[in-house]
């Protein structure tokens, strides 16, 4: 009787259990609530981390190697010329550079180390020169630049906002402080034309300086900074100011002056005729004119390169350390003995 | 009606009498008055509308935290709490002013998101209470119109004093005086499970004057007014007087129906509305749960004020790098005229550098506020709600037979369950079923019942057992008997009448059918008989009689039938016995009685209790092997963990039981002070003589896997304590059966011993004091000194009794005690109290210092749970108070396993590996931003353009991060459950370590240096593309922020060791998005984008430099974690990377 009565009640249950099942609240099974999603579970084995290391290797050496066969391949001419620039018996450079009656020009010769193939980039290097300074980089006025209308828009450009009483077009510290010494080469009795079109990015001159926008009211103020701008050519053409506007990141930077499109023979001897007119003597800048040529890579820069080397040789070396550390005490993977599960946990 | 009118004059003397107590006390929380709205008031509604519904609050709750008006200020308000979010408000309000490095509406739009989060999360939670206090709201009640019917009304029409007819089943609306039910004597069957979790059904009787009102014409000519006490919170007290046809009758909780507390057995009910709404007693009772915080988060916080330290300490050292170099701005030499030092506003001028300096300090704070990760907060909250969904999900912790799955009820604490250091748990309906098992009786001296009792195996066999899991559903088709588990031929199937005492056999049989206060409900499906009994014991005794052949199948309020097995027939028989008194139980009787008469008019006492009771109260006619062997099975039984209770009974004269009914009727009339005292005597005094009939065993079965899980958490290191209301002996035997006292162990008992001792100090109160206070204390010395020498190979056990926990837990012996519990594997307390058990688990939770857990089921672990660092709820038998009352709720124990070592392993690694990699990639940024400062001559120049930098924990780093948080793991949960040892882990709190972090950190400002310099390096001054254009800040900016993109992308890709698709998918589009929104941003008006436009196409994407630094940098600056990885794994492996590997061998 009761063996019966077990029967039927656990079948009941059973045949009760099947039909209502829905409102059940079990949780629905996914694979992703229940969090067992295929997954990869990538293993530090010995080999694995060898072929890592060889693999990093084997990419970064050749890399380092066009890199830095890229780099050198790029000959660089660089002449400082700020002291040899200032006549030899001044000893105040700054009453020098700020007097306006003494004349500016200054020749120099530079010899071509190696053949020069065109386009030869002409940038000058000023150095502990601070455009990335909080106060030099915002003192500027993009709507101003771009829309003539917005000339007077010139409230973020202390203290080189207003002159006599106007607002300055272009206004702000930066356009103010444009670099201004001139460079103009001369090579076998010959003028090498200095093409100082498309030196600035194109973005800029199409978006961010107007083509109706003139300079006006510039350099008119009390102390005058840097290159004075011909009020007749629109700003989307001024190249020079928009090369300067685009700040430099860090206190020593190059800015792109002008292309060369002659190409240049090893020992060939040119000589500039240039005008010191920046002062860069009150801060103890120096400045620099730079002849150089480019690859795919850009200028030159050996940092890449040696880089890409020496981070390939690291990990080849590491490669050939974990080999040899998993030759001299191979541990086998997942080994028991080093499970401390199998030791008493109790005991800790 | 005459008897009634006779009970009267007592109350209303009464009333009169304690009439100046009341009105004193109407003073201070005696001023409710409720008029009930009966036909009589319905006219003069508006007059009496002070007196009713109207001075009180309507019936419809609200449990919102916020309204929609106040849901904007407040919230706000709860969000600005926070300090970090408080720390960037002012800092968005100070980014308008010029002070500000950049645009204020950059600093300004992550806070508004993470804010707008924070509150959308808030709106959409008390969204979701809001729909349950509407659906509460609506719920339909009958209300009486005042003129002719009931109707159907929601619950939040409902005012004090309308008059509501609640059907069978049915939620109690309001607080009701309980005037009439469908029984004549006015009785009623409630359920409390909502309040007290309790599940057995609690009787209310209302007042005999009311209890004739059960019929809807009989409320035309009803009119009363009751005055009772102001709402409170105390659910088992009540003070009212009830006024009715000029008269008065005290009100007592007898007569007080609770909202959420369920009407059962009884067809309707009528009562009077006396507290509405958020005067309810329950509602008055809901408490905000203390809010815990884990011990992560509680480090984290930490780490945030290191992180501010870090930030004062990077922007004072900017400023007074700046405040230097401004003042050398102005000397010869040094003079940058392109600065206009000569012209310069104060937060630049070189003639007070330390103004500047200070302006100066507040623009970096601002600067380096990504340094302080905004969007921490949030995430967090977003990983650990998702955590918390997975606990509720997972399969594998819902219980089939109770179709309850896991609830994480609050998600803050799921990474402290990977930190559990000590498990306190309550026995009764957590470690065993509390479904009570009649299991062996004894009967006239002679032992029944051949079942093993399963709490006396010990874990050895559970082993073994273990092996044929598979075989547990036919074990369970075998006992299909809820509450009966007992098999012997001799009585089996009538089987009994062929035993030389079938007569004691009988006797014996109809005592366990009738005496007892439960309530058969039949099935309507199947036609059976379940009990709805006070106690599962009781249920257990009751179903056992049905089994045994006597099935009691109806109760009327003065009948008891029964079918009796009659071996006279050798069928079954209808006896009905007429119920005359029934002597209750009560803790301190510690038995309860019923007098009944049999159809052949003799008159039975019988009675049921515990055996030392009992065994007083036994005649002298008794045989004396019958009560030694009675006894000497009852030791036994009891010794093997079951519950006992003796059975006995006695044949009253008619003189006897008249004179005895006269002194009881009066006794229980009284109710004056004294009354329970004197109905306690007045049963004393027919509950003598008894005739021993025998003993009862009922087994408190051990849930299922019980003993495997406390053997895995034992694994896994984590100390199990036990504490119980139970015997020594029991308790114990409990301890064995699941695993938490082992062979090999060494136990230590301490208890008071002597019953002198004891008993003395009982009579003696303080002045003996002394004597078990010593003991205790020379007790726990030896037990140290023993500890001490055998040293800490063998694990001890400490077993404590109530009695000397009193005296350990005194201030001067706490400290003794707490250390010696520490040094033992295991603890069992037993016969301590609710209160004690809350007070442990405080001094242990100090005293450890670490994570500990409680786990308990009943309204009487509640104190425990709050208590605890995390409070466990089992959802079983007792209801829904613990569960109310914890963090976690979880079907049954065995799941506790599945909670620590799988989810909680998974949640504090994912949670702190998210934590680390949160700091790391801030600090990566930050520094990043200080390094260029600093060649910007500390003027607080950003390196980025603004918008970047506000994107950056926004929408670069911030869905890997919560990947990281939500799915990564290091080991399947197989390996979780099958390695235990590696929840040490947590424990010793391995992954949050200030090392791990400190390591984290310095890895972060290790990849921002080299980002930095490598980029640096690499653009430098020459041209970096071959038109010969050169790098300008904008360029450098947007290759550093490539490099540090991927940078902290790719450290995560390989931190993390899981990698489904989601990982895949956020990483690497978190890769691209910040490519794609360069190229978006940067096709912005110039105005807009600035330092970006069109930055992307036309420099950084055509140029090879570009890329081949970004992917240099990336892999350097991601070389020295991997290092650190395969060294830590390959050569130093811990226990989660050895689990991983076993994993994979797997």
């Amino acid at each position: 009787m009761n063996g019966q009565a077990a029967g039927s009640s656990s079948g009941g249950s059973g045949d009760g259990g099947a039909a209502p099942r829905r409102n059940t609240r079990k949780p629905k099974y996914s694979k992703f609530t229940q969090q067992e999603l295929p997954a990869c579970k990538p293993i530090l084995t010995p080999k694995w981390v060898i072929s890592v290391f060889v693999l990093v290797g084997v990419i970064f050496v050749p890399i380092g190697l066009v890199s830095l066969m890229a780099s050198r391949k790029v000959v660089e001419i660089v002449d400082r010329y700020d002291d040899a620039c200032v006549p030899p018996n001044t000893t105040d450079k700054l009453a020098y550079i700020q007097n306006p009656t003494i004349s500016k020009n200054c020749t120099r010769t530079l010899t071509v180390p190696k053949d020069m193939d065109a386009p030869i980039f002409v940038y000058y290097q000023l150095d502990n020169f601070y455009q990335n300074h909080r106060r030099y980089v915002k003192s500027r006025s993009d709507t101003q630049l771009r829309d003539a209308s917005k000339a007077n828009d010139t409230s973020t450009c202390d203290p080189e906002s207003v002159a006599n009483g106007t607002a300055i077009v272009p206004c702000g510290l930066i356009a103010w402080s444009t670099f201004n010494d001139t460079y103009g080469f001369v090579h076998n009795s010959k003028n090498l034309t200095v093409d100082k079109k498309d030196i600035s990015w194109k973005s800029d001159r199409e978006h961010k300086f107007g083509s109706d926008v003139f300079p006006k009211n510039f350099q008119k103020g009390p102390l005058i900074g840097g290159k004075t701008l011909d009020p007749n050519i629109p700003l989307s053409q001024q190249e020079d100011l928009i090369v300067w506007m685009r700040t430099a990141a860090l206190p020593t930077f190059r800015k792109l002056y002008g292309r060369i499109h002659t190409d240049l023979k090893k020992g060939d001897s040119i000589t500039v005729a240039l005008e010191n007119n920046y002062n860069t003597y009150s801060f103890s800048g120096k400045k620099k004119l730079v002849l150089s040529t480019s690859t795919w890579l850009g200028g030159k820069n050996d940092f890449l390169g040696l880089a890409y080397l020496t981070v390939g040789g690291l990990c080849f070396f590491l490669a050939f350390a974990f080999t040899l550390l998993y030759l001299i005490k191979p541990r086998k993977l997942g080994d028991n003995n080093y499970l401390s599960w199998n030791r008493n946990p109790a005991g800790r | 009606m005459r008897p009634a009118a006779a009970d009267e004059s007592p109350l209303v003397e009464l009333a009169a009498a304690s009439a100046p107590a009341q009105t004193s006390a109407s003073a201070a929380g005696f001023t409710r008055a409720v008029r009930c709205r009966g036909a009589g008031c319905s006219g003069d509604d508006g007059e009496d509308g002070g007196g009713g519904g109207g001075a009180y609050p309507g019936n419809a709750i609200s449990t919102t935290k916020y309204t929609a008006a106040s849901f904007v200020p407040k919230s706000l308000f709860e969000q600005f709490r926070r300090a970090a979010n408080c720390f960037f408000l002012v800092v968005a309000c100070v980014s308008f002013s010029p002070l500000a490095p950049y645009r204020a509406v950059s600093v300004l739009l992550p806070l508004v998101v993470v804010v707008g989060a924070a509150m959308a999360k808030e709106a959409v939670e008390d969204w979701r209470r809001k729909q349950q206090d509407v659906e509460v709201n609506n719920r339909k009640v009958e209300v009486y119109d005042g003129t002719q019917s009931f109707h159907q009304t929601e619950w939040k029409k409902l005012q004090v004093g309308d008059i509501v007819k609640v059907k069978k089943d049915e939620f109690f609306p309001a607080d009701l005086v309980l005037l009439s039910s469908s029984y004549e004597d006015g009785i009623c069957y409630v359920e409390t499970m909502n309040l007290d979790g309790e599940t057995n059904l609690k009787r209310k009787q209302s007042l005999d004057v009311t209890a004739v009102l059960n019929e809807e014409q009989s409320f035309h000519t009803f009119k009363a007014f009751i005055q009772c006490e102001d709402p409170n919170e105390k659910l088992y007290s009540f003070l009212g007087t009830l006024h009715y046809n000029g008269q008065q009758y005290p009100l007592s909780p007898q007569q007080i129906l609770l909202r959420d507390s369920k009407l059962r057995n009884t067809t309707e009910i009528y009562g009077i509305v006396i507290f509405t709404g958020h005067d309810t007693k329950v509602m008055q009772n809901a408490m905000e749960p203390p809010s815990k915080r884990s011990s992560v988060e509680r480090r984290m916080d930490k780490i945030i004020y290191l992180l501010f330290v870090s930030l004062f300490a990077i922007a004072s050292f900017g400023s007074i790098m700046f405040g230097i170099r401004t003042r050398a701005e102005l000397s010869a030499g040094n003079y940058a005229w392109y600065l206009r030092p000569d012209n310069s506003t104060m937060y630049f001028d070189p003639n007070r550098p330390t103004l500047a300096a200070i302006c100066h300090f507040l623009t970096s704070l601002m600067l380096y506020v990504c340094l302080v990760p905004i969007s921490l907060y949030i995430s967090i909250e977003i990983v650990k709600v998702l955590q918390s969904t997975f606990i509720n999900q997972d399969q594998n912790m819902y219980c089939e037979e109770s179709d309850k799955p896991a609830r994480a009820r609050t998600s803050n604490l799921n990474e402290e369950l990977g930190q559990v250091h000590t498990i306190l748990s309550d026995k009764t309906g957590t470690l065993t079923c509390n479904s009570m098992e009649f299991l062996k009786c004894s009967i006239a001296g002679v032992a029944y019942g051949n079942r093993l009792i399963e709490v006396q195996m010990p874990y050895g066999g559970i082993e073994e057992e273990c092996v044929d899991i598979g075989n547990n559903g036919a074990v369970k088709s075998v006992r299909p008997v809820k509450g009966f588990n007992f098999t012997d031929d001799r009585l089996m199937n009538g089987q009994w009448s062929k035993e030389c005492h079938q007569d004691v056999i009988e006797m014996f049989f109809r005592v366990l059918a009738v005496c007892h206060t439960a309530i058969p409900v039949a099935d309507r499906n199947s036609g059976r008989i379940s009990y709805e009994a006070e106690s599962p014991d009781e249920g257990a005794l009751v179903a056992a009689a049905r089994e045994l052949g006597f099935e009691f199948y109806h109760r009327s309020q003065t009948t008891i039938s029964v079918h009796e097995y009659d071996p006279v027939f050798g069928r079954k028989m209808d006896r009905t016995y007429k119920l005359l008194n029934t002597l209750e139980f009560s803790s301190a009787r510690k038995r309860m009685s019923v007098i009944v008469r049999t159809e052949e008019g003799q008159l039975f006492l019988f009675c049921k209790g515990a055996d030392s009771v009992i065994f007083e109260r036994l005649s002298k006619d008794n045989s004396k092997a019958c009560l030694t062997n009675t006894k000497c099975h009852i030791d036994e039984y009891s010794e093997a963990g079951l519950r006992t209770l003796a059975l006995a009974y006695r044949e009253l004269t008619e003189d006897e039981y008249v004179a005895w009914n006269m002194e009881y009727s009066a006794a229980k009339n009284s109710i004056h002070n004294d009354h329970d005292v004197a109905v306690e005597k007045a049963s004393e005094n027919i509950e003598k003589d008894l005739i021993l009939l025998g003993a009862t065993a009922v087994e408190d079965r051990l849930q299922k896997g019980v003993p495997e899980c406390i053997h895995k958490l034992a694994q896994a290191g984590i100390k199990i304590w036990i504490l119980t209301g139970d015997k020594l002996e029991t308790a114990v035997n409990i301890g064995y059966a699941c695993n938490l006292l082992r062979k090999g162990m060494e136990e230590i008992c301490i208890t008071l011993d002597s019953p002198g001792t004891n008993a003395s100090e009982e009579h003696n109160g303080e002045g003996s004091g002394m004597a078990p206070y010593e003991q205790i204390g020379r007790k726990l010395e030896d037990a140290r000194r023993q500890i001490f020498l055998k040293g800490t190979s063998t694990p001890f056990a400490l077993i404590i009794d109530g009695n000397a926990l009193t005296h350990a837990l005194t201030s001067s012996l706490r400290s003794a005690f707490l250390d010696l519990a520490v040094d033992c594997a295991s603890v069992l307390c037993c016969r301590i109290s609710p209160k004690q058990k809350a007070l442990i688990t405080r001094l242990v939770k100090a005293r450890i210092r670490k994570t500990t857990l409680a786990i308990g089921d009943g309204a009487n672990d509640v104190g425990m749970l709050q208590e605890a660092d995390i409070g466990v709820g089992i959802s079983g038998a007792e209801g829904m108070q613990a569960v109310m009352a914890s963090d976690f709720a979880i079907a049954q124990f065995r799941f506790l396993e599945r909670l620590l070592l799988v989810h909680g392993h998974w949640c504090y690694r994912r949670i702190a590996a998210m934590i680390c990699y949160f700091f790391f990639k801030n600090i990566t940024f930050g520094f990043t931003l200080f390094w260029f400062e600093a060649h910007a001559m500390f003027s607080a120049q950003p390196g980025f353009n603004d918008w970047f930098i506000s994107f950056y924990n926004v929408a670069f780093t911030s869905l890997p991060v919560i990947a990281l948080g939500v799915f990564d793991k290091d080991v399947s949960s197989r390996v979780c459950l099958e390695v235990p040892s590696s929840h040490q882990d947590g424990v010793n709190n391995l992954f949050f370590s200030w090392s791990r972090i400190l390591s984290w950190m310095l890895n972060g400002v290790c990849c921002s240096i080299i980002i930095y310099f490598g980029a640096l390096h690499a653009v430098l001054i020459q041209a970096v593309r071959q038109d010969g254009r050169v790098a300008g800040f904008d360029i450098l900016g947007v290759t550093m922020y490539t490099c540090v993109v991927w940078t902290v992308n790719c450290q995560l890709a390989l931190y993390i060791s899981y990698f489904t698709w989601i990982q895949h998918f956020v990483i690497w589009c978190s890769i691209l998005i910040w490519y794609t929104f360069l190229v978006i941003y940067g096709s912005f008006p110039a105005t807009i984008s600035t330092s970006a436009y069109h930055v992307f196409w036309e420099a950084c994407a055509t140029s090879p430099l570009y890329w081949l630094s970004t992917l240099l940098i990336v892999v350097t600056a991601l070389i020295p974690f991997f290092l650190y990885k395969i060294t830590q794994s390959l050569f130093y492996p811990q226990h989660c990377d050895q689990a991983f590997q076993f994993q994979v061998l797997l």
